[in-house]
C-alpha cells in the first residue's frame, strides 16, 4: 500500500465542494475525486477517517470517473444525535450514492470493504465489484457471542468523526456466515467472474469465511481495478460504437 | 360532519382503570429527549417499566397505576422515534439499551426492580446481563425471544429475512426515508389499523391509545412512531446468543407467558425457554391471553408481578 491512500487527519482544502445527498433526515458527502466519462469507481473510507482529499495515487490508472463517499458521521456528512450506528446503514449510505452515481465498482478501506461487500450482495446488478482493502475497521467485533457490552463514547472528543460511530462499529459483530450470505448472493445475482476483490493482508474470519466460500485468493490492486475496468469497458463498448 | 369526528375522538379519551400519569418529564440520552412518565409518589420505591416496539409508554395507563398503587414509583418512557420522544436519525439495538440506561440514571444509581414486555423485556435482558449491579429483580411479560423475533428493526436477523428481495427491499424504502410520513385518520381508523397487529386488543382500548399515540394535524390524526421505524430489516444478531446466556442470568427474574400466538409476539413459549432458566427464574404461565398480558389481564399481571417484587 502507498502511503497517500491514507488520509490524513488534518487535510488541505479540498478544490471543490462535496454534492450533497440526502440520506433520510441526514446529509451525506460525496467527493468527485476525478472527472470524466465512462464507468465510476465509488471509494469508501475506513472507520474514523473521512475521504481523501485528493486521489490516491494507486487509482490514477482508474479509466473513468471517481467518486468518494463521506459515511454518516464522518468527513463533511452530517452528525446524528445519539448514536445508532450500524454496518447495515453504512451499506444504506453507499446505496443512496449507487442510486445517484447508477453502477459503479466500489473500492473500500477497512469498514468500507466490509460495507461494499455487503452492497455487493444486495445490490448485485448495480455494483460492478466489490473491492476489499486493509483499513480501520476491517475486523469489527469477532464473528460470535460476546459477553454484553453497552459502549458508551466520549463525547468530548472532537467530531467528526461521531464518536458514537468508533465505539459501535468498532464493536459490531459480524458472523463468517452472515458475511457468507453476502458473497453468495453477489456471487449468483451478479453476472461478473469474480465480483468480490480481496486486497487485503488482515483476515478477520468473515472475510476468510467469504474467501472460502467462493475460492477466492488474494490480488493486488490493480489487478482488481484493471478487471473491472475491463468488464465495464466490455459492456459499454457497443453504445459507444453506436454513438 | 368535522364536528361529529371531532366529538367522536373526544369520547374515546377516557378508558375504564386508565390513568394518566402523576408526572411527565423529559431526559437528554446522549442529545436526544425521551419523553419520562411517572405513576405514584416521587420517594417511593423505583421500578423501570419498559414498553415493547412500536408501543409507547401511554399504553401502560391501565397496568402502571395498578403497580404505583401498591406503593411503587412506576417509571416509564417513549423509545426513541417512538410517543413523545424525538425521532432519531439511526436506530439499532444498543442505542435502545443505552436510551434505557439514561432513564435508569434519571431514577437512581442504586439496583433498581424492572418490568419489560416484548422488546423492552429483551432490552432489560441485555442491560441486566451486561449490567447486573444496577438491577435487583426483573419481570419480563412475553419479553424473551427464542426463535424468529419479529423483524422491526435491522438489527435483528430472521433466517428467513436474509434473501437478495428482502434486502433490496429495505435498501429501496431507506432510499425514499426522507418523503414517509403516517397516513392521517380518524382515531378510529387509527384504531382498526392498529388492531391488524393487536387483534385480540377492544377498538375502545385502541382509540384510547390512539388519542396518546397519535397527534392531530390538518389532514386527520398520525401515529407519532417515526415512519422511518418498521420497515424491516435484518442484521447480524441471533436470539440465541441471548437464550444462550440465560442459564447465567444474574438477578431473580419472573418470565409471564400467555398462551396464544399473536403478529406482535416472540413466538417463545415457557416449554421452549424452560431448559434455560436457572433456579432463582419464576416461570408464570397465563392461559387464553396473547402477547400484550398486561393489557388483557391486569389485575391479575400486577398481582404476580407484586407477589415476586415483594418476595
Amino acid at each position: 500500500m502507498t502511503m497517500s491512500s491514507i488520509p490524513s487527519p488534518r487535510q488541505s482544502p479540498r478544490q471543490s465542494p462535496p454534492h450533497y445527498l440526502r440520506h433520510h433526515r441526514l446529509r451525506l458527502a460525496l467527493h468527485r475525486l476525478k472527472d470524466g466519462g465512462g464507468h465510476p469507481l465509488l471509494l469508501l473510507h475506513g472507520l474514523g477517517e473521512r475521504s481523501p482529499a485528493t486521489l490516491p495515487a494507486e487509482y490514477a490508472s482508474w479509466p473513468g470517473p471517481i467518486h468518494a463517499l463521506d459515511f454518516t458521521g464522518h468527513g463533511e456528512s452530517d452528525l446524528p444525535r445519539g448514536g445508532g450506528y450500524s454496518c447495515e446503514f453504512l451499506m444504506a449510505d453507499a446505496d443512496i450514492a449507487l442510486a445517484h452515481l447508477g453502477p459503479c465498482t466500489v473500492a473500500g478501506r477497512g469498514i468500507g470493504g466490509y460495507v461494499a461487500l455487503l452492497l455487493a450482495g444486495a445490490r448485485p446488478g448495480e455494483v460492478r465489484g466489490a473491492i476489499v482493502r486493509d483499513g480501520p475497521g476491517l475486523s469489527g467485533g469477532g464473528g460470535a457471542a460476546r459477553s454484553p457490552y453497552i459502549p458508551v463514547p466520549d463525547l468530548n472528543q472532537l467530531a467528526p468523526p461521531d464518536p458514537f460511530a468508533i465505539a459501535e462499529l468498532a464493536n459490531d459483530v459480524r458472523p463468517p456466515s452472515y458475511a457468507s450470505s453476502f458473497a453468495m448472493l453477489a456471487s449468483q445475482h451478479s453476472d461478473l467472474d469474480t465480483p468480490i476483490s480481496v486486497c487485503c493482508c488482515e483476515r478477520p474470519p468473515w472475510l476468510a469465511a467469504v474467501m472460502e466460500l467462493l475460492s477466492l485468493e488474494p490480488v493486488a490492486l490493480d489487478q482488481a481495478l484493471q478487471q473491472y475496468a475491463a468488464a465495464a469497458g466490455a459492456g459499454i463498448r457497443p453504445e459507444r460504437e453506436s454513438a | 360532519m368535522e364536528t361529529s369526528e371531532a366529538s367522536i375522538d373526544e369520547a374515546v379519551w377516557t378508558f375504564p382503570g386508565a390513568r394518566a400519569p402523576d408526572r411527565r418529564r423529559w431526559v437528554d440520552a446522549s442529545g436526544l429527549r425521551l419523553a419520562v412518565y411517572e405513576w405514584g409518589e416521587p420517594d417511593a420505591t423505583p421500578l423501570l417499566l419498559v414498553h415493547g416496539a412500536l408501543d409507547f409508554a401511554r399504553t401502560f395507563d391501565g397496568f402502571a397505576p395498578l403497580l404505583a398503587d401498591a406503593g411503587y414509583r412506576v417509571v416509564s418512557y417513549d423509545h426513541r422515534g417512538h410517543g413523545d420522544s424525538d425521532h432519531a436519525d439511526l436506530y439499532n439495538w444498543v442505542a435502545d439499551v443505552r436510551d434505557m440506561l439514561a432513564v435508569a440514571d434519571s431514577i437512581t444509581r442504586e439496583p433498581c426492580l424492572a418490568v419489560g414486555h416484548s422488546k423492552g423485556g429483551s432490552l432489560l435482558v441485555q442491560a441486566i446481563q451486561a449490567l447486573p449491579h444496577r438491577f435487583i429483580r426483573f419481570a419480563s411479560i412475553d419479553g424473551l425471544p427464542f426463535r424468529s423475533p419479529h423483524a422491526d428493526s435491522a438489527v435483528r436477523e430472521r433466517k428467513s429475512s436474509l434473501t437478495g428481495p428482502v434486502i433490496a427491499r429495505w435498501l429501496d424504502a431507506r432510499r425514499r426515508s426522507g418523503e414517509l410520513e403516517r397516513r392521517p385518520g380518524t382515531l378510529e381508523e387509527l384504531a382498526q389499523r392498529r388492531a391488524r397487529m393487536n387483534p385480540r386488543l377492544s377498538h375502545e382500548w385502541l382509540c384510547y391509545i390512539a388519542s396518546h399515540g397519535a397527534r392531530r394535524d390538518e389532514q386527520g390524526w398520525r401515529w407519532k412512531l417515526d415512519p422511518a421505524i418498521g420497515v424491516g430489516g435484518f442484521g447480524p444478531m441471533r436470539v440465541r446468543w441471548m437464550t444462550d446466556r440465560l442459564p447465567g442470568f444474574p438477578i431473580p427474574m419472573l418470565a409471564i407467558f400467555g398462551s396464544e400466538k399473536e403478529p406482535m409476539g416472540w413466538d417463545a413459549t415457557a416449554d421452549d425457554l424452560m431448559p434455560f432458566f436457572p433456579a432463582t427464574t419464576e416461570v408464570h404461565r397465563m392461559q387464553d391471553v396473547g402477547h400484550f398480558i398486561h393489557i388483557e389481564r391486569p389485575q391479575e399481571t400486577a398481582r404476580r408481578i407484586l407477589q415476586f417484587f415483594g418476595a
